[in-house]
């Protein structure tokens, strides 16, 4: 797959203090990128680099085979976490100036805005005052405002913060039209869930380091701990989990059943194979749930998180 | 169209739109010209009423000597003790009484007479009537000595030296006076407006931030663009406001004028009276006012005055930005304030006070090439009259310390308006400028 965005060794510090140590990252074309990392990891400051709001003391930026440079802003919708709008300018004018800022000609910022409005079907807002509607409702237009010059590349700082259910779905969906419509997502955010459902790409940074980076099936692979999630109907359950304390490590589990069965979390040695774990749980009783455990997102960041401490 | 202009017109025109802004624009000259016309009618009202003194001459020999004027009326008492004088006086309600006592010497008179009144009597009355007393008393001591006042008066020979430079130019106290009244507005409304608009530049900028909207502004501009477009954009707003009032007053004034019959002349007729006497007829004086605003170099004031107008306003215009990029509130500003207001007022004060006492003297040719004063201070030099190098060097200091500040202030400004909630220190805005 080709590259979108290439941050080759990038460091940045204000003063004394160090935001970002040297980091690297490389988005692919089409992709959804999640850039993970605690607070104060240094997140911001390269989202801000990537928009050319800040400049790097060393490292470079390369933009779809460039380098980066004052007329790529306008391949760039950047939303970010500090969001707000001219608090006494109608939507329209407000959204017209923007999109223009941006690169467009008034009559194409018209056009788009137009379909984006119709889209999410905020048409009313138009001749409102930013400050007569709800946060949520500022949230679409920023929505919009950051969509409407069809860049390339997205980003996204924590896009669902202030949002109810309802619209953070339908900002999540347009959020995934938009990548199948070949646009490139950078996403940094911190409810995991979002990131589990959406990204095929992460990165985490933490202190100012990047500690991991990779596709999320990748990573979970190597997160896996051989941990299995089992059920069993049997006649002496006592005995069953002596035998299991034994031979593995093994803690408890629970998950919902209509039947009154035994639960555990066993984790098995890489020298043994599931298959054997199988056939000795088949051979002391009946075997109603067998799952590998595979490690969500939010315990790869705990982990990862802790481990660098 | 590029990001200036779009910046730009955006900033005139949401300026320009707001309603504190229309309401002020069309509010400001007609409390202006309601004030100056309460003001004359005022001052009319109190030219019109008509003062009643009472005279009690026990010498007998100066109460012909007052004439009445319609403000002033004066009535003569004979055969009167002094004591009934002032009590009749007092229940009457006259304005005064004037009591001049027999005395054996006219040097006595100028201890001895006295003006009763309810309460301490208006300055320009104790003049007039000193006035009369002292001249009556000096001509009967020349006549004590054998000398006609009349002879004294043929004796006397008014001399007025002309005044002309060495180019040939005629020059009149007249004429420096207008020179100030040219150069000290000049200097003042510069200082207005630095003061008003700077204010609006300033506030525009903190908007902007605690609104949040500047994160998204400056991944899509640079952040010189956003200084500079908010600063030329709020400068031609300011423009149209100066614009609108000068345009209002001027029909309002014409208006109110016409309307109540007040002229404006009227309001110190004593001074014009003054100033007739001096050089025989209004005419005379409208004719030397006309022949000194010739002689004043207009092309030069003018060309100058927007150079110097536009420069200073634009310099301390940066600063008023960067200082609102470095805050988070309004409130937070007040000690960065001080160190932009004190060059200019003591711009101002310099102007006032020295550049009127000497205006080619060191100090204020000193105070003329600092940038930070030079605006105010050399307004008020050029009618003077200042060599062009002079000026031409003042004015290209000026630029050159806007292209600075305008560095700085674009240096400030990137830092500053993506720091939220700490005030910062003056070391940490210096570090600021490292980054």
């Amino acid at each position: 797959m080709e590259k979108l965005l290439e941050v080759n060794n990038v460091s940045k510090s204000y003063g004394d203090y160090t935001a970002l140590n040297n980091v690297s990252l490389e988005v692919q074309k089409g992709s959804i990128f999640g850039l993970l990392g605690p607070n104060g990891a240094g997140k911001t400051t390269l989202i801000r680099i990537i928009n050319q709001i800040t400049m790097p003391d060393s490292g470079s930026v390369i933009l779809d085979g460039e380098p980066l440079q004052p007329n790529h802003i306008q391949y760039i919708g950047y939303l970010p976490e500090e969001r707000g709008l001219y608090k006494s300018m109608k939507v329209g004018e407000q959204a017209l100036y923007l999109a223009q800022l941006k690169g467009l000609s008034e009559k194409q910022a018209k056009e788009r805005l137009k379909y984006w409005f119709d889209r999410l079907d905020i048409r009313d807002w138009w001749n409102k005052k930013i400050q007569e509607l709800s946060k949520g409702m500022a949230q679409k237009i920023q929505f919009v405002v950051t969509v409407s010059h069809q860049p390339k590349l997205l980003i996204f700082d924590e896009p669902f913060s202030g949002f109810d259910p309802i619209n953070a779905n339908l900002i999540k969906d347009e959020i995934l039209q938009l990548r199948n419509d070949g646009a490139t997502v950078i996403f940094s955010t911190h409810r995991m869930e979002s990131v589990e459902e959406m990204c095929d790409h992460i990165a985490l940074i933490n202190k100012s380091n990047k500690i991991l980076d990779g596709k999320l099936i990748d990573i979970k692979r190597a997160y896996k701990s051989n941990t299995f999630e089992i059920g069993l109907l049997t006649q002496n359950p006592d005995a069953v989990s002596a035998t299991l304390r034994d031979k593995f490590e093994i803690s408890p589990a629970s998950f919902k059943s209509i039947n009154n069965e035994l639960q555990y979390r066993v984790k098995i040695p890489e020298t043994i194979s599931s298959n054997d774990l199988v056939s000795y749980l088949t051979s002391v009783g009946q075997l109603t749930h067998f799952v590998e455990v595979i490690p969500s997102s939010s315990d790869i960041f705990i982990e990862t998180i802790q481990k660098n401490r | 169209m590029n990001h200036l202009s779009l910046i730009l017109k955006r900033e005139y025109l949401t300026k320009v739109k707001n309603k504190s802004f229309i309401i002020m624009t069309f509010l400001s000259p007609l409390l202006i010209v309601a004030i100056f016309a309460l003001v004359a009618y005022l001052s009319s009202l109190n030219n019109n009423t008509v003062r009643q003194i009472s005279i009690l001459d026990e010498s007998g020999l100066f109460a012909n000597e007052f004439e009445s004027t319609p403000q002033m009326q004066y009535k003569i008492i004979q055969n009167t003790p002094l004591s009934k004088a002032k009590e009749e006086a007092e229940k009457s309600e006259v304005y005064g009484l004037l009591y001049i006592p027999k005395t054996k010497g006219i040097d006595e008179f100028s201890n001895t007479i006295t003006f009763y009144s309810e309460d301490s009597p208006s300055l320009s009355v104790m003049k007039d009537i000193n006035n009369v007393l002292e001249t009556k008393a000096n001509n009967l001591k020349l006549r004590e000595q054998g000398i006609d006042s009349e002879t004294i008066k043929n004796l006397h020979i008014n001399i007025n030296a002309n005044q002309e430079t060495f180019q040939g130019m005629e020059t009149s106290k007249l004429g420096s006076g207008l020179k100030l009244i040219f150069g000290g507005a000049a200097g003042y409304l510069l200082f207005m407006f630095i003061i008003i608009y700077g204010n609006m530049i300033m506030r525009s900028v903190i908007e902007e931030k605690t609104s949040r909207v500047i994160e998204v502004i400056i991944s899509s501009v640079k952040p010189r663009a956003l200084l500079l477009g908010k600063i030329f954009g709020t400068t031609l707003a300011g423009i149209t406001q100066f614009l609108v009032w000068v345009i209002l007053i001027g029909i309002l004034s014409t208006i109110v004028t016409s309307l109540f019959g007040i002229d404006p002349a009227s309001v110190s007729p004593q001074q014009q009276a003054l100033e007739q006497g001096v050089d025989g007829g209004a005419q005379e004086v409208i004719r030397q006012v006309l022949m000194e605003i010739n002689n004043l170099p207009i092309l030069n004031l003018i060309i100058m005055f927007i150079l110097f107008f536009v420069g200073g306003y634009l310099l301390y215009a940066s600063l008023y930005a960067s200082i609102g990029a470095a805050v988070d509130s309004e409130t937070d500003t007040q000690q960065f304030m001080m160190p932009i207001l004190m060059p200019l007022i003591l711009a101002v004060y310099v102007g006032f006070f020295t550049v009127i006492d000497n205006p080619h003297g060191t100090v204020s040719q000193v105070f003329s090439y600092i940038p930070f004063t030079s605006p105010v201070v050399m307004l008020m030099r050029i009618p003077f009259g200042v060599p062009l190098w002079q000026q031409i060097l003042s004015v290209v200091i000026l630029f050159l310390s806007f292209g600075a500040t305008v560095w700085f202030a674009a240096k400030i400004y990137r830092v500053g308006i993506l720091m939220y909630g700490k005030k910062p220190t003056y070391k940490e805005i210096f570090k600021w400028l490292k980054y």
